[in-house]
């Protein structure tokens, strides 16, 4: 039994990883009792199960995932729709509307708008199909989209939201955030949008590094103070009175778009499990750190959530 | 607009980019009147070409290579050299480009850059003459985007002039119905420089050097050549079916003009780069 | 259009090719990932004076249609040779070698790649010849496998390739363009390393039966000296760097969770 990486190491396509009793997982193929990485990725090793978790990739929709999409065509009851990646996804007007509906579907939706959906069911073979049933799917208005690399989502997302929901709460904004790597984003102010957008395309370059929340946070935060100089962010300290009841103000008003941000991440279930290992360690540091700062704002926090 | 009929452009992206322009915003940060950063680099295909550039606008980027050959001559301009510019919209550059024979889109890039160096009389084609009616110099310019961000006309422009500038090539002459080397160097005879700018109209507004998104939601396009003297060598309206009033067209040509000195400069460095 | 010239030896009375390598001596290689903005992967590389560039789109959607095939991914390349990447420039139209060298490149490629994973798409793998000066189907084909690696198609593994060549009797490895040109055959082979298995293979010019054996070999040698190359390149596209572009050492400790399951997540139960 043998392992040929560490820990994270940056691994590339026909490395040998492991040889062995271990079981071959995602990114990887077993040949000869040997697993080999099929990816540029970072190998990981959980239990013996071998993965390469990808660095790059086109979208292949999941179900349960949540996309954000461009309707292309309206052909009879259903409307196809660019989620991105090799696959176009078909909506079906019973799965957005309620009966009865109107012959002429478009009145409803038609070209060039976009919505957000979630993906109903996908084999490779057909589909994938979406619904807009689901709580918060809805046609996006006004705001603009961009586009990142699909395997850097669950980095921008973070775990159970950390990191999108600490760039939303530094600057202000909404977001859907789509595991096909497009992203809608709504901002007061276009210094706001441009710092979100910087935000994001560094995470997308920096992925594959550590330490990546806290340097967002901290960039945001010195950038935030420069924008708003009569405002400090959260990470400064306290906050007047008036300030903190604007902002409870401002997250009662975002409540809409914050249950999508934790669709999104109730989607990655499937990796919480992964996540137990790091998660004890980022509370202990997080709790330390922020008591002081974060205790006004857990508590107004709880009061919306009433 | 170019023919991206498999591409729908949302109207989340067509109402943003109208509402920031409405307050005076591009995407990027820019000026209306504004170019993207420029790098221009000269000669990068040393060993096989006569001369090249690679340029690169904002994200966009093409590699220009001239070749020198010699034949025959045209029949109606028998001690004339011949200068021919093509481009080509490779489908390496984007994912809006196909496969496939040229389409209506980049036939008008090329004969657009064509246009550029043709009707500027860029080169002096009675200097391009080794023997009259029997050999003269073929002057070839060919443009191969490599990434597609937007305005692929201007980025070709000034690809074109920057090789057409450092193009080296061995001096020719027929000796005894032979051609032979002299064995000097000589670079093309220039007699004038003129450089494409591309300027859109979206909605009351017009924008220099368009990205993809911008040209996405474009009513039309102008793009004009301008040369050394601030003369219009040539001018094309086109890239969709919007209408420009008078006065636009003017403005239009006005933000030309001042772009244009920044834009020969540059070009004049990079040329002065490599010599 | 400067003349070319037949060089007086290929191989000097002592044993040195005309650009002075010696027989089993590669030209430089300088490898890129990563360098176009637009593709989903993409790769530079020089070898010599040859230089080429590499795009990939995909897996995306296939059109025409009629060309999808229901159980795998359509592999498409197209090999494309700048009119100004030769001596005697080249005609813009696509040309007759030019679409075969791209149907052997693809069959170079075809057994390293995953194409089970995505039926009914297609992978675009474009080559852009800039200057060329003696093996380019092969530099194309180390280029290409990195800018497939860069657009995250799982592959079984990268795929390097060399032209072996004969000049003077001597078998020599990396063919430039006088040798390839008036040289007494070429050989352009690529390999699966993990396996030594060839996926591309041709001949032509003169051999005896040993002469072409040993040309292999070589081939298969050199072969995988590129294809560390390959992977230096790969993993410096990648190496981690703070924002300041300055490599960090190792943690013990990783604050953030990096997983992520794209495509058919396998994550069977744990062992412990």
């Amino acid at each position: 039994m043998a392992i040929y990486f560490q820990k994270r190491e940056v691994v590339v396509p026909g490395q040998l990883l492991a040889e062995g009793r271990y079981r071959p997982s995602y990114g990887t193929y077993d040949e000869n009792g040997k697993i080999y990485s099929t990816l540029v990725g970072l190998a990981e090793l959980r239990g013996n199960t071998v993965k390469v978790v990808a660095l790059e990739g086109a979208y292949i929709p999941k179900e349960g995932d949540l996309v954000v999409g461009i309707i292309t065509t309206v052909a009879g009851n259903n409307w196809k729709v660019d989620i991105g990646g090799p696959y176009g996804a078909s909506l079906h007007a019973n799965n957005a509307l309620r009966r009865p509906y109107s012959d002429d579907i478009s009145e409803y939706m038609d070209i060039g708008d976009v919505i957000s959906a979630e993906v109903l069911a996908f084999d490779r073979q057909i589909g994938p199909f979406l619904s807009m049933k689901g709580r918060g799917l809805r046609v996006l208005e006004k705001g603009m989209l961009l586009d990142v690399s699909p395997a850097k989502i669950p980095r921008i997302i973070g775990r159970r939201g950390s990191m999108i929901n600490m760039i939303t709460d530094h600057l202000r904004i909404q977001t859907v955030v789509g595991q096909n790597g497009r992203i809608w984003i709504k901002a007061p102010d276009i210094a706001s949008l441009r710092l979100t957008i910087k935000a994001i395309k560094t995470i997308e370059t920096q992925a594959h590094t550590s330490n990546l929340t806290e340097r967002i946070n901290t960039m945001l935060a010195a950038e935030v103070a420069q924008l708003r100089p009569a405002a400090p962010s959260k990470k400064a300290g306290k906050k007047t009175e008036k300030q903190a009841e604007d902002e409870v103000a401002e997250v009662e008003q975002s409540a809409d778009v914050g249950d999508e941000t934790i669709e999104a991440v109730e989607n990655d279930r499937d990796l919480e499990s992964d996540m137990e290992d790091y998660l004890d360690e980022e509370s202990e540091t997080t709790a330390s750190d922020d008591a002081e700062d974060e205790s006004d704002d857990t508590v107004e926090n709880e009061d919306v959530k009433k | 607009m170019s023919d991206f009929s498999s591409q729908t452009i949302s109207h989340i992206d067509r109402e943003f980019i109208a509402e920031l322009l409405g307050k005076g915003e591009r995407l990027d940060g820019r000026a209306f009147d504004q170019y993207r950063d420029i790098q221009v680099e000269a000669n990068v295909v040393p060993a096989k070409a006569e001369g090249s550039a690679l340029v690169r606008l904002g994200d966009t980027s093409v590699v220009a290579g001239v070749k020198v050959l010699v034949g025959e001559p045209y029949s109606d301009a028998p001690d004339e050299g011949v200068i021919m510019v093509t481009a080509e919209m490779s489908p390496i550059a984007s994912p809006l480009f196909e496969l496939g024979p040229p389409k209506e889109d980049a036939i008008e890039l090329a004969r657009i850059v064509d246009r550029g160096v043709r009707e500027s009389e860029m080169v002096d084609a009675k200097k391009l003459c080794i023997l009259e009616g029997k050999k003269v110099y073929m002057v070839f310019a060919d443009v191969y985007p490599l990434e597609y961000d937007g305005n692929l006309i201007d980025a070709s422009s000034i690809a074109v002039n920057v090789a057409l500038l450092t193009t080296k090539f061995p001096e020719m002459k027929v000796e005894e119905k032979e051609l032979v080397a002299t064995g000097k160097i000589l670079s093309l005879p220039v007699a004038n420089i003129a450089v494409e700018h591309t300027i859109v109209k979206i909605g009351k507004h017009l924008i220099l050097d368009p990205t993809l998104k911008e040209e996405f939601v474009q009513d039309c396009r102008l793009t004009m050549a301008i040369d050394e003297k601030n003369n219009f060598t040539a001018l094309q309206k086109g890239g969709g079916t919007g209408a420009m009033s008078l006065s636009l067209i003017e403005q239009a040509m006005d933000m030309a003009l001042v772009a244009g000195k920044d834009i020969r400069r540059k070009i004049d460095e990079s040329v002065k780069a490599v010599k | 259009m400067s003349p070319e010239t037949k060089p007086d030896y290929l191989i000097s009375p002592e044993g040195l090719r005309v650009d002075g390598r010696r027989p089993d001596e590669l030209r430089p290689v300088e490898l890129k990932v990563g360098v176009l903005k637009q593709a989903d992967g993409s790769a530079s590389i020089r070898q010599g004076k040859t230089y080429i560039i590499a795009g990939v789109y995909g897996p995306r959607e296939l059109h025409p249609r009629h060309l999808a095939l229901n159980d795998k991914a359509y592999l498409r390349v197209v090999y494309r040779m700048a009119t100004f990447s030769v001596p005697d420039r080249k005609k813009p139209a696509p040309s007759r070698r030019e679409k075969e060298i791209s149907m052997v490149i693809a069959n170079a490629l075809s057994p390293a790649l995953f194409l089970e994973e995505f039926p009914r798409a297609v992978i675009d793998v474009f080559i852009q010849v800039i200057q060329a000066d003696g093996g380019t189907r092969c530099a194309s084909i180390n280029a290409a496998s990195l800018a497939l690696a860069d657009a995250g198609i799982p592959m079984r593994s990268l795929v390097p390739a060399v032209a072996v060549g004969k000049a003077d009797g001597v078998i020599i490895v990396d063919l430039g363009d006088e040798e390839d040109k008036y040289g007494q055959g070429d050989v352009p082979i690529a390999i699966l390393p993990p396996t030594d298995e060839i996926t591309l293979l041709q001949q032509d010019g003169f051999f005896t039966r040993d002469e072409l054996l040993e040309a292999i070999q070589m081939g298969i040698g050199s072969c995988k000296y590129l294809h560390e190359l390959q992977k230096d390149a790969l993993k410096r596209a990648y190496v981690r760097k703070t924002p300041d572009g300055e490599p960090v050492e190792e943690e013990d400790e990783f604050e953030d969770d990096l997983e992520t399951d794209l495509g058919e997540a396998d994550m069977p139960e744990e062992d412990e």
